[in-house]
């Protein structure tokens, strides 16, 4: 009796013990299988992207429908100075904002900007898009690079609220209680102490939210709509990398996908670099800590 | 003179911290204003829609811009249809993943793992698309649809010519693009689970995997719908790369194989080129539809995953 009571206890014992194992597994075989998109990604952009990228890419007009050559300059261009203008917009607001939530956390406008700010995030970007479109193509009665500033601008704000927060939070106490037992006064201790000490993490935070509008399409599309040639006109279309990665996607010409792939390389690199470096020094900052 | 001076200084600090205060208080007082604008801005546009077809809107599938006609349940179909894929692709595995990296991974691979994931986050919508168009588009049609017409050919569900475009591809790669969501607020749910649960189950003989069961997923399980909440939204507003492999037909159909439209889809390709007011505010009234149902269910992820946090739902002594 005692052994058959012993041999079923064995047996749970083994069956259970499989079953971690066998979770285990599940659970890092589910690893593998979602980031495999992301070397697949990966692969795919360098091997046709590199091909693809020459001087002339870089310098270059897009060329007339159908025929090889051309490249993707006035599009690079128009990215950055979108990235600018969304910038300018964006980042003072974010800035300020973050700073009240992390210096003011409990005040009843902090509650309702944070969880605001969390929601905002997840708005869809073509949403944003529409906004941006009635807010300036309508009463400018034209697609311009503004109203594309303006939309990725807006998207850029809630992205650096939260950032900004978090790092001025990680700003010892005892730093912040040394300026003010020196007698400064408390805003001069946020400006010139506080701001100072999480510089480089709110740099981080807005180089992540840089990057990542960088690459958004769907509110272009009808804001700073795109262009084929050179424009530093504000109020005219301007072309972006995302939208010409777009057009260039789902048309029926060889070389403008393999142009395609080109810009998408870039802009990939772009994210990839600047979410590393992120990485890097974010880390670095909590060591020092 | 000293006492005085040290009195202007003290009325300089107070009124400048009152007005510093204030400029801060402003800017975030900014957020919230800007949402109302964007809720504004958007019903003031698209009242003619709403007015001219009101609730009808979601139940008709005419959408002819000729006849001034527009019902968007095909685009809602779609976006639905789609997004429900994309979660039945996306949850079990991203759960995986956050139990692996919150659980029963070893340290030094939690980090690394955990910032491919971000970085799969990182890429843009974009260049999904493109991925999706040249290289998983072909493999939906070439090796995906002949294997499950092969095993569930029987189904309506996979019923049609192999296209590859359609809502099986666009089910796919929204999957991809959603999951490092429910990974990374699954995985910091699954950490803000109190040490001492585990310690219980392992104490009375629980091995990894029925300590994770027991303890930490039912004590994280209202953040768990929230992540799973926040990929919803996610998926339901993601615009280009539904766009470029969804195929773009308004139609409804039982099969997973067929192209389909989505409501972010038709408003991506469809706003450039609407000519008449009533085209505008028609896809405008698409846009406040999406606007309202992705806000919900980021205040509902919000609240759910707040709820670990503080323990509600909790065992606790």
């Amino acid at each position: 009796m005692a052994a058959v009571g012993l041999r079923a206890r064995d047996l749970s014992y083994w069956r259970r013990r499989w079953t971690n194992r066998l979770m285990a597994g599940l659970t890092m075989l589910s690893a593998l299988l979602v980031l495999a998109p992301l070397f697949f990604v990966l692969f795919f952009l360098m091997r046709t992207g590199l091909g693809a990228i020459n001087l002339e890419f870089f310098t270059a007009l897009p060329g007339p429908a159908g025929e090889a050559g051309g490249g993707m300059a006035n599009a690079i261009a128009g990215t950055l100075i979108l990235i600018a203008l969304a910038g300018v917009l964006g980042i003072p607001l974010g800035v300020l904002g973050g700073v009240f939530l992390a210096e003011f956390p409990n005040t009843r406008l902090s509650q309702t900007t944070r969880f605001t700010a969390d929601v905002m995030a997840g708005i869809p970007s073509i949403v944003m898009g529409l906004f941006a479109y009635i807010l300036v193509v309508l009463p400018l009665r034209h697609f311009s690079a503004l109203a594309g500033g303006v939309a990725l601008g807006v998207m850029l704000v809630p992205t650096v609220v939260r950032t900004t927060e978090e790092i001025v939070r990680l700003v010892p106490q005892s730093v912040r209680e040394a300026s003010l037992a020196l007698g400064i006064p408390q805003w001069k201790t946020t400006l010139r102490v506080i701001i100072p000490t999480a510089a480089a993490g709110i740099v981080t935070g807005i180089m992540v939210g840089l990057a990542r509008i960088a690459g958004e399409t769907a509110p272009l599309l009808f804001t700073a709509f795109g262009n084929r040639f050179w424009n530093w006109n504000l109020f005219k279309p301007i072309a972006a990398l995302p939208l010409q990665i777009f057009a260039y996607a789902i048309s029926p010409f060889e070389d403008w996908h393999r142009q395609a792939w080109a810009g998408a390389l870039v802009l990939v690199t772009l994210v990839l670099v600047v979410n590393v470096a992120a990485r890097y020094t974010a880390g670095r900052q909590v060591r020092l800590r | 003179m000293a006492v005085i001076e040290a009195g202007v200084l003290r009325l300089v600090a107070r009124s400048g911290d009152r007005l510093f205060r204030l400029l801060l208080a402003a800017t975030a007082a900014a957020v919230p204003l800007v949402m109302g604008a964007i809720l504004a801005a958007l019903l003031s546009v698209g009242r003619p829609a709403i007015q001219r077809f009101g609730l009808a809107f979601f139940s008709t599938s005419t959408w002819d811009p000729v006849a001034q006609q527009f019902g968007v349940l095909p685009f809602v179909y779609g976006t639905l249809v789609s997004s429900a894929l994309a979660l039945l692709i996306a949850v079990p595995l991203g759960l995986g993943v956050a139990i692996f990296l919150a659980e029963l991974a070893p340290g030094w691979l939690r980090a690394p793992v955990g910032f491919l994931v971000e970085l799969l986050a990182a890429i843009p919508s974009v260049v999904f698309g493109l991925w999706g168009i040249f290289v998983l588009v072909p493999w939906v049609r070439t090796a995906l649809t002949p294997a499950l017409k092969g095993t569930l050919g029987f189904l309506p569900l996979f019923q049609g010519p192999p296209l590859g475009i359609g809502m099986l591809a666009a089910g796919v790669i929204l999957a991809i693009m959603v999951v490092p969501f429910i990974v990374a607020v699954s995985t910091e749910v699954m950490r803000a689970v109190p040490t001492s649960q585990r310690e219980a189950a392992l104490a009375l003989g629980a091995t990894g995997w029925e300590t994770t069961r027991r303890a930490v997923l039912p004590y994280a399980r209202s953040g768990i719908m929230g992540a799973i909440f926040l990929a919803l939204a996610r998926a339901l507003g993601e615009t280009m790369a539904v766009t470029m492999v969804i195929g773009n037909v308004p139609q409804i159909k039982a099969s997973l194989l067929a192209p389909a439209y989505t409501i972010p889809a038709v408003i991506a390709n469809e706003f450039t080129e609407a000519t008449s007011d009533l085209y505008v505010a028609a896809l405008i009234y698409a846009g406040i539809v999406l606007f309202f149902v992705t806000v919900v269910a980021n205040v509902a992820a919000r609240l759910l995953v707040a709820r670990v946090g503080r323990g509600v739902g909790a065992v606790r002594e």
